[in-house]
């Protein structure tokens, strides 16, 4: 396998009054180009802080991430991030929110023209070009989320990176979501790391899942390759003893190793 | 919710007349109970303390005049507030206009070092750590209290004037922009580094649009402050303006004449108290 981005030895500790905290230590991963991976873990476990690693806001102690062979080390519109809770400005509309960052990433490759055009299709790619011209206080928070990915896919990223994505909706609109991100990765083979606690999500979404131990000191425990034929839809699946035999996987990873590490 | 709907049931029984389109009548007809129920009270309210005022200052020994005698002796100033006599000599508008105009000056540079240095302390650290406790205590010094300086440094009555409107109107300003700053969410910073604005960036898309409503804050109490200091100001420096004209009719022993212009100044103060409000919301939206 080809690694398009990897994760090298990656720890991090943060130092407090209290003394050093460990937060991951020694943490290898590489991802092919067009690949989906889920990092999933109890809170706690740094799996946001690996996320902001690669996303460059966090500086590794040791080790380092390299995207096509190149070490980053800084953030970037080449790793775009669709944050947990959305991030729009509020006092910009939705089209407006998606227009700063076209504007800022493509002003070199695309026209004034090309550039709205292009804004209007990534509206329309999650499905909220009829809210253009709403201001983010005025939609709902499914609604925010995917104003959020529309301006993370906009950017052209190579790595799409998703903090939680849909951590904070209900459980109807969270499906929405996912079988948007999935049509969308379906279309356009992002390669794409998402952060979840969400076991159901991970299986259904992802290639590979990167389940992490518990903090302090988390690191890879397993990683469960999901062999699932694509496209795949929630209701075909629901009974699929595949997918189930999966899901449980991950579960005992979770529930089975927890309780004993944490006593 | 219910008393809406209790009025709109109660308005058409009340038309005696059969009415052709009851849903207006009774539509007008809450329209204008609800301006009475916002007019009235205000009314009543100063109908009370001009009859109290009154009735204070009534008597033979009364040392200050009531709201009658007020108006009798001030009418000329109340009907023609722009004659223009030369010297200090003019009409109550163009006292308030001079005074407006020093406040418009002074305040327009507090509000734009204000900001500049609000957001300097709310952005760095170190700069915080190193101007806050001079601000803390600066900020607590009386306008006036800068006056003598100010003349000695500027040998000039209205620059000194616009100095102490500068000095007093700041330190909300900054203090305010400051916390707002502080209080720009992480997440409107990771945006900001993910799409790698530059700091100019930063500043104009971010910063200002995000601290919009602390800045507002810190103006309202800065324009305030401003007024109060130029009234106080101005009796001290003299020439023309309201705090002068207050002087002025001390000296002379114009009662009346004070009171009139006190009613100005707070007229004017709350107007500009207002002004900002509406500008902030007009900007924050």
């Amino acid at each position: 396998m080809s690694a398009y981005l990897s994760i090298e030895n990656v720890g991090i500790s943060f130092s407090s009054d209290k003394g050093t905290f460990r937060a991951l230590d020694d943490v290898v991963l590489r991802i092919a180009k067009g690949e989906f991976v889920s990092v999933i873990g109890h809170s706690g476990c740094g799996k946001s802080t690996l996320l902001n690693i690669v996303a460059g806001l966090l500086q590794a102690t040791e080790g380092g991430v390299l995207l096509e062979g190149r070490e980053v080390d800084s953030p970037g519109p080449d790793r775009a991030v669709v944050f947990q809770n959305h991030s729009l400005l509020p006092w910009l509309t939705v089209y407006d929110n998606v227009r700063m960052a076209v504007d800022k990433v493509l002003s070199r490759t695309k026209s004034k023209a090309e550039r709205h055009d292009w804004v209007l299709h990534n509206l329309s790619l999650v499905r909220m070009d009829h809210a253009k011209d709403k201001k983010p206080g005025e939609i709902s928070g499914g609604m925010k989320q995917r104003v959020g990915i529309a301006r993370a896919l906009a950017m052209e990223p190579k790595v799409l990176l998703l903090d939680e994505p849909f951590g904070a909706l209900d459980a109807l609109t969270r499906a929405h979501l996912q079988d948007s991100l999935m049509e969308i990765h379906g279309r356009l083979g992002n390669t794409v790391i998402m952060i979840t606690h969400d076991v159901d999500e991970s299986v259904l979404l992802s290639d590979r899942i990167v389940m992490m131990t518990n903090g302090p000191a988390a690191r890879i425990g397993q990683i469960l390759d999901i062999d699932l034929p694509r496209p795949r839809s929630r209701v075909d699946l629901a009974d699929n003893p595949h997918f189930n035999h999966l899901r449980a996987e991950v579960l005992r990873f979770l529930h089975g190793h927890a309780p004993a590490k944490a006593a | 919710m219910t008393m809406v709907s209790n009025i709109t049931a109660a308005a058409p029984a009340e038309a005696s007349t059969p009415a052709k389109r009851p849903l207006a009548k009774s539509q007008a007809a809450k329209t204008a109970r609800e301006i009475a129920g916002r007019v009235l009270p205000p009314v009543l309210g100063l109908a009370v303390l001009l009859g109290v005022w009154q009735l204070a200052c009534s008597g033979p020994n009364a040392l200050l005049p009531g709201p009658v005698k007020v108006i009798q002796s001030t009418w000329p100033l109340i009907v023609d507030p722009f004659f223009d006599h030369g010297g200090v000599d003019k009409g109550l508008f163009w006292h308030i206009f001079a005074s407006l105009k020093r406040v418009a000056v002074g305040f327009a540079l507090s509000s734009v070092a204000g900001i500049f240095l609000g957001v300097l302390i709310g952005q760095s650290t170190l700069a915080f750590r190193a101007l806050d406790p001079i601000f803390q205590v600066l900020r607590t010094v009386p306008p006036l209290a800068w006056l003598p300086i100010s003349l000695a440094a500027f040998r000039q009555a209205d620059p000194s004037a616009i100095f102490v409107i500068f000095i007093t109107s700041i330190w909300p300003i900054i203090l305010n922009t400051a916390v707002g700053v502080r209080n720009i969410p992480q997440d409107y910073r990771n945006v900001a580094l993910v799409l790698r604005l530059s700091p100019i960036e930063f500043f104009f898309k971010i910063v200002i649009p995000a601290t919009v409503p602390y800045i507002f804050t810190g103006l309202k109490i800065g324009i305030g402050l401003s007024w109060l200091a130029i009234i106080a100001a101005e009796m001290l420096i003299g020439g023309v303006g309201i705090g002068f004209f207050i002087w002025d009719a001390w000296n002379s022993s114009l009662m009346s004449e004070i009171i009139l212009a006190l009613v100005y100044v707070g007229l004017v103060g709350f107007m500009l108290d207002r002004l900002i409000t509406f500008v902030g919301k007009l900007l924050s939206n």
